[in-house]
């Protein structure tokens, strides 16, 4: 199954590998989600996965930070590896937990916790047991200015953070995903419940955010894969039909499924 | 002109006819529509009426017991011996045993409630929750006489084991069996609030790297506050207002005290005392009980009011 991807790029982009996908597939129950899925993921730049829904992008998201533990009836095998210590995220003796402190994520509909807009970013922070005053408030200050959310709320520190406005609740959410340091981001369709104002600002971060931190984006708007990612990955039906050099998949797709659905001809 | 008028006219008539035919039908469903809200009206106003001649019968019959009794006195006095000669209407009296017995039975019923609460709802494998939960709510359905007589006749004994001073009626373990009851209601409401958790609100939480404790203690039960404080209100409600296990198990010496070891009465269980008692109506004995059971319902409804300010205090809109 593997072999039926395209690979879409004139040479190897010679950067380092953050992560790799290796025969990795997936089964809801009886239902196999993913088809030997089969892909580099580039450290420091911005990989997108598009395809139709039910296509399986969110599920490969998904397996990066093991949130397939939580439910059960979820089988997966294959290897999804992190570069540079090549550890296998999916081995029985890797604890998710560990897995989640180093792949950070965010969602689709913003999630702010019940708390407070300091709280909510120290969340990720105390989890790991820093309660250290004076670091909490210099990490969190960093992390809110990394998510351009910092001029806005310096002063409403206190507020809930469900008080924010839908853009804002968002980039609340992905300063507490930068809060704990991770290497890889992961952002599941995180402008779908966005007007286009906050979708651009939420846009300009994440490409911002790549010069620090590896990110991996699911997304439903092909425009906004064609902005903002270096690398993307099709997927149609639980496999990887096309992958390659963003500008190059979507300019020149090398497979016809790809072309089809890029150019809205799809089924 | 003229002409076009005798053309339209017939049409008009037509059209007439068509409206008022329409406007007919919609009167007759108006009409049902009517009766129907009517009914439904009616149906609420039973609740409203009933609490209102509750509270008028209590509060006319109060005012007669209050004619003969000082307010100061019934507030403050510390003696409630109102079928004595020398009568005293001290309602501290009774209240401290409410108040003793339902702290005992809130130590039990509160936390325990709420740590079964977490247990289902966020660590409980989907089995053990489906057979445990009926079995819970078992616990909610035994009579409370059974439960005064469980607290007379095993924990009482059981106790004095381990207390010999104890005596054979007193308001620990009525109010340690009535915290048992109480669990269930606690616990089972907790739950509901818990699991109306978003789950996205778990994910985020366990996506920082946060355990499973961590989740449930951090972000979901702060996420559902406003339906454990209905809870835990629910449980003071029931504990203040419980009769049969005090009454059973408590003895019914009117006692001013806070200390569970002793034995004592509540408003509750004095209200039974005196109810079944062959005291002639009318009375000021007999209209004791009024005064008392104007108290345990300004009681109930502070609490219920509280309740309803902690929910729209702590509402999460989710």
């Amino acid at each position: 199954m593997s072999n039926a991807t395209t690979i879409n790029m004139d040479a190897d982009p010679k950067l380092a590998i953050k992560a790799e996908c290796r025969n990795f597939n997936f089964h809801y129950g009886d239902f196999q989600a993913l088809k030997g899925i089969n892909m580099p993921v580039y450290d420091k730049k911005i990989t997108s996965l598009i395809g139709p829904s039910g296509c399986g992008k969110s599920t490969l998201l998904r397996s990066f930070n093991r949130m397939h533990d939580l439910y059960p009836g979820n089988r997966y095998g294959g290897e999804i590896v992190m570069h540079p210590d090549n550890t296998n995220l999916l081995a029985k003796e890797v604890d998710p937990i560990e897995v989640r402190m180093r792949i950070s994520m965010v969602f689709q509909k913003p999630n702010p916790f019940p708390k407070s807009v300091f709280e909510n970013v120290a969340y990720s922070l105390r989890v790991r047991g820093i309660n250290n005053k004076s670091e909490l408030e210099d990490r969190v200050q960093h992390s809110l200015k990394g998510a351009a959310l910092w001029d806005e709320v310096k002063n409403r520190l206190n507020d809930l953070g469900a008080n924010l406005s839908g853009g804002q609740q968002q980039r609340l959410c992905i300063a507490r995903a930068l809060a704990s340091d991770p290497e890889i981001i992961l952002f599941d369709e995180p402008t779908s419940a966005l007007d286009p104002i906050a979708t651009a600002s939420i846009e300009e971060l994440v490409v911002e955010l790549c010069e620090k931190v590896t990110i991996l984006i699911v997304t439903h708007n092909m425009q906004q894969a064609a902005r903002i990612s270096d690398f993307t990955a099709y997927m149609y039906l639980g496999e990887l039909i096309e992958y390659g050099v963003t500008d190059q998949v979507f300019i020149k797709p090398k497979n016809k499924q790809t072309e089809d659905y890029i150019t809205g001809r799809f089924g | 002109m003229s002409a076009s008028t005798i053309v339209t006219l017939p049409l008009n008539q037509s059209l007439d006819l068509q409206v008022s035919d329409r406007l007919r039908k919609k009167a007759s469903r108006h009409m049902k529509e009517r009766v129907i809200e009517f009914l439904l009206f009616g149906a609420a106003l039973i609740s409203v009426f009933t609490t209102l001649a509750i509270v008028y019968v209590l509060v006319s019959e109060s005012w007669v017991f209050f004619q003969h009794v000082p307010l100061k006195d019934f507030l403050f006095d510390t003696q409630w011996t109102p079928l004595f000669d020398d009568a005293h209407y001290g309602i501290m009296v009774l209240l401290s045993g409410t108040l003793t017995s339902s702290a005992v039975a809130l130590m039990v019923a509160l936390p325990l409630g709420t740590i079964i609460a977490v247990y289902l709802s966020e660590f409980a494998p989907f089995k053990v929750r489906e057979i445990s939960k009926p079995f819970l709510e078992l616990l909610g359905g035994v009579p409370t006489i059974v439960y005064g007589y469980f607290a007379l006749v095993f924990l009482t004994p059981l106790l004095q084991k381990i207390y010999p001073d104890l005596p054979g009626f007193n308001l620990l373990s009525a109010g340690l069996v009535m915290g048992v009851m109480i669990i269930p209601y606690v616990a089972s409401l907790s739950e509901d609030a818990m699991r109306a958790v978003p789950m996205s609100l778990r994910e985020g939480s366990y996506a920082m790297g946060a355990t499973r404790l961590q989740t449930s203690l951090r972000v979901v039960v702060p996420a559902a506050t406003s339906g454990i404080a209905s809870a835990y209100i629910l449980g003071i409600s029931r504990a203040v207002g419980e009769t049969m296990i005090l009454a059973v198990a408590a003895g019914m010496q009117p006692n001013l005290t806070f200390n569970p070891a002793d034995s004592g009465a509540t408003i509750t269980s004095y209200i039974v005392q005196v109810a079944l008692g062959d005291l002639p109506h009318g009375s000021i004995g007999y209209q004791t009980i009024f005064a008392a059971g104007l108290t345990l319902m300004l009681m109930t409804l502070m609490f219920n009011l509280l309740g309803y300010w902690l929910r729209k205090r702590f509402r999460e809109v989710y």
